[in-house]
């Protein structure tokens, strides 16, 4: 363990702008939100009216089920999602200062100084503990502060800090496992998502006590029930869990070799194949394992949400005050429209990540110097980037409409609409494309005019998302939330389809992606450093 | 004789930084350039910019009579290029890189390239994050070898490689000095640029500070003389163009500028000579009076 507080202050420094980022930031979140809905609604009676109009399946599925009709308990509900986001920041840092620095380089030329075999991995660790308790304290003081305080608040807070050190930890042991740490943060996330599924799955069907909810680590968290006869046992297993996960990665970090990771890499073909020769040859080689993890992703998700959407179906079906209560707030469109254009809705933010990833890519390509032969060899500039831009704005469209096509038969099998139902399910997947165009053309802008800040693709996805999310809630004006191009979409299945603002965001994407070439063409090519 | 590149009063900055300061180079065709300086002097972005990877701020560069950057892809497909930091993808092979690249360029020879794996001693098999640095280093080289280019660009191509390596690099290059191809290599080992370079080019902080044959360069420079005489030299300190000279009873040494070589020799003869060393300077000498120079204008 030598060296390990001082690999901590290092990694602090080497962060000392992203970490206090998003840990304030959405440490805040909870607390926003909650004096947010205390603006909207004074009075206990409004609250418990409109957590009851809230209560529907749809709603549930997507954020999990309001555990008690107060201040605290709307505003644990409808956070939900930055508990998400706060977890997966946490196993990308964990990953970031464990497995990418093995795969850099970089730790062994400090494995080469006084530093103990454990340190890195203790360092990274501790980097999570500060991040869990930076952001479970916002959340608690936050929500105390905008009146959900007493149990609840310091339960919320806990289930915060609680969420980034299982992630932290879940992230530490694969970061042991895999030898990329590409790999590692494309495990991270799918156990994130897979996690979601579960507890959408488990919650969509009206049983709080889904054994699926309670096997997924996030539908587990959320049953710590902060303001709501908190389970504080709950706290103690995820505590248990977390001690486990970390005794385990510093295990198989004893063990291994320096670089190693479980899977040993395997000797491949002396020559290349046919498929490989050209610069897109390339860039499929270097993209389809991520485009395949993707689509897989879409696939399960959407049988999970379409069959999530049935069971809300049925819920509906059995209760008709529930009925009642959609049709008012549903304006006419069916529960299953709704669950199914709530679903899309989210499908939409992560295709724009998976854009956002494939163009980044392009840069990470720079960065690490493996243009440069390319380039040096007789191949265009726009051709090499065309390659991978291919990738980020034709993959994540491929994905929409694969997440249609299984949503639509995860759905239409149940609900007996048939085939018809996988039509409009397609078409709502397509009404994505849009604004995920949009998104990733700001990172090919990024990319061409300030190539070093290509990483804020992710920031911009981010607002994206807790705009959509989070910015009615925040009683945002129409202009702030007009930001996002995901506010432009019709919500579909259901909903209308005017084409304007359509045609206005794929022609801005085609404007900016222009502009961002043609800065590429004429800027020059990163060269270390 | 006609030229293949050639680069007047290049300025590049990156910000406040002057990587290059109004360089000059000429590289003839058919022959080995060598482009020599220490770390940070300016080689590797030189050689950016005449592959058309970095925009010069101003100065003329021309490669093949064309423009490096606005004729970069039509260019590129007669040279061939080995950075000096080789970093390959993780997944490929090295076999697959050097295909891959060999491809882009426009074609390789396949049995060239077997030759040369053979030559280098490479697993072609492995993938590219199981190479040591010298591995990915061969897997470059292979590829920009195994190309039927008329120009090879080699950034430090040897860093990396191991003695025999060296050797065997050092005999490709004969080989493709006998092919007629030229090269430019860019390099801080002064054994290597000595024994390939038919000419060379030094550079210091962006600009060049001496160009030409080996033997014009020597020409400017000093040989060491050990001398051991019949009896004891007179007047020899006062003759022009000796330095540091040192009498130890009947044997001298001394350094003497080549254009009184002559002169001073006549002077030995007269007393008498009875064994003789003379070394010629080598690069490194050539090389650290540059850099003295320079140290010495610092100090000033």
């Amino acid at each position: 363990m030598t060296g390990t507080w001082h690999l901590f202050r290092f990694a602090l420094r080497r962060d000392r702008v992203v970490l206090p980022l998003w840990t304030i930031l959405l440490g805040l979140f909870p607390g926003l939100v909650a004096s947010s809905f205390a603006g909207l609604y004074p009075d206990p009676a409004e609250l418990q009216k409109f957590a009851a109009s809230m209560s529907n399946p749809s709603l549930t599925a997507v954020y999990g089920p309001i555990w008690a009709p107060n201040l605290g308990g709307l505003t644990a509900w409808r956070s939900s999602i930055v508990l998400l986001i706060v977890a997966l920041a946490t196993a990308f840092t964990v990953i970031r200062h464990t497995r990418a620095e093995e795969e850099q380089g970089r730790r062994e030329l400090l494995g080469a100084t006084v530093v103990g075999r454990e340190a890195g991995l203790a360092a990274a660790m501790l980097v999570a503990l500060l991040a869990a308790v930076v952001v479970g304290g916002l959340t608690a003081v936050g929500t105390a502060a905008a009146g959900a305080g007493g149990a609840g608040a310091l339960a919320l807070g806990l289930q915060y800090f609680l969420a980034c050190l299982l992630f932290g930890a879940i992230a530490a042991v694969i970061a042991q496992i895999t030898q990329g740490a590409r790999t590692a943060r494309w495990i991270a996330g799918a156990v994130l998502i897979g996690s979601l599924l579960l507890r959408m799955v488990g919650d969509a069907g009206g049983d709080l006590n889904s054994p699926l909810s309670w096997v997924s680590p996030i539908g587990f968290l959320q049953r710590l029930r902060p303001f709501a006869d908190e389970r504080w046992w709950v706290a103690a297993v995820v505590l248990l869990v977390v001690v486990l996960l970390s005794a385990l990665a510093y295990r198989l970090n004893a063990v291994r070799d320096l670089d190693a990771g479980l899977i040993a890499s395997r000797p491949g073909p002396a020559r290349a194949p046919r498929t490989l020769l050209s610069p897109l040859g390339l860039a499929w080689r270097l993209q389809r394992a991520t485009l395949f993890g993707w689509l897989i992703g879409y696939a399960v998700l959407g049988l999970f949400l379409g069959s999530a959407t049935d069971a809300a179906v049925d819920a509906v079906k059995d209760s008709p005050d529930l009925a009642d209560a959609i049709a008012r707030i549903g304006g006419g469109a069916s529960i299953g429209d709704m669950v199914i254009a709530t679903g899309m809705a989210i499908i939409g933010i992560g295709a724009a990540g998976q854009g956002v990833q494939a163009a980044l890519r392009a840069r990470s390509e720079e960065s690490a110097l493996r243009v440069e032969p390319v380039l040096a060899a007789s191949v265009g500039r726009l051709r090499w980037a065309g390659g991978h831009l291919l990738f980020a704005f034709f993959g994540p469209a491929l994905g929409l409409l694969v997440a249609g096509l299984f949503l639509g038969i995860g759905y239409g099998a149940g609900s007996g609409e048939g085939a018809g139902a996988i039509g409009r399910v397609v078409g709502a997947g397509a009404g994505q494309i849009p604004a995920v165009w949009f998104t990733v053309a700001i990172v090919v802008l990024l990319f061409g005019l300030l190539p070093r800040l290509t990483g804020l693709g992710w920031a911009v996805l981010a607002f994206f998302l807790l705009l959509g999310q989070l910015g009615a809630i925040l009683q945002l004006g129409q202009w702030a939330l007009d930001l996002s191009p995901f506010t432009h979409l019709p919500a579909l299945p259901g909903g209308e389809v005017t084409a304007t603002p359509l045609v206005w965001l794929v022609a801005l994407a085609a404007l900016l992606t222009a502009a961002g070439l043609a800065g590429f063409r004429r800027r020059d090519i990163a060269s270390g450093g | 004789m006609e030229n293949v590149i050639s680069v007047n009063g290049l300025v590049k900055s990156f910000g406040r930084t002057r990587a290059l300061d109004g360089l000059d180079l000429e590289v003839r065709r058919g022959e080995v350039h060598g482009f020599l300086g220490p770390n940070g002097a300016g080689k590797s972005t030189a050689i950016r910019v005449l592959l058309g990877l970095l925009r010069a701020d101003s100065g003329t560069t021309t490669l093949f009579g064309g423009d490096p950057w606005r004729d970069a892809v039509s260019l590129h497909r007669r040279l061939a290029y080995v950075p000096g930091d080789v970093t390959l993808w993780p997944n490929l092979t090295g076999g697959e890189v050097i295909d891959l690249l060999g491809r882009l360029r426009g074609g390789l020879d396949t049995t060239r390239r077997d030759e040369l794996i053979e030559r280098f001693e490479l697993d072609p098999r492995k993938k590219g994050r199981t190479y040591s640095k010298g591995n990915r280093q061969k897997v470059a080289l292979v590829a920009a070898l195994a190309s039927d280019a008329e120009l090879l660009v080699l950034d430090e191509p040897t860093s990396g490689l191991d003695p025999l390596m060296e050797s065997v690099f050092q005999a490709c290059i004969n080989d493709e000095r006998g092919a007629g191809r030229t090269v430019l290599l860019s390099s801080h080992i002064l054994a290597e640029a000595e024994a390939l370079c038919d000419r060379v080019s030094i550079i210091r902080a962006g600009r060049t500070v001496e160009t030409g044959t080996l033997a014009e360069l020597r020409h400017l420079t000093r040989t060491a003389i050990h001398a051991e005489l019949a009896a004891s030299p007179n007047g020899l300190g006062s003759l022009p163009g000796v330095h540091d000279l040192v009498v130890e009873g009947e044997r001298v040494r001394f350094q003497v500028d080549n254009a009184e070589l002559d002169t001073v020799l006549r002077a030995l003869t007269t007393v008498g000579v009875r064994g003789l060393t003379s070394q010629p300077p080598t690069l490194e000498e050539l090389f650290l009076r540059h850099y003295q120079k320079a140290e010495e204008e610092v100090v000033r």
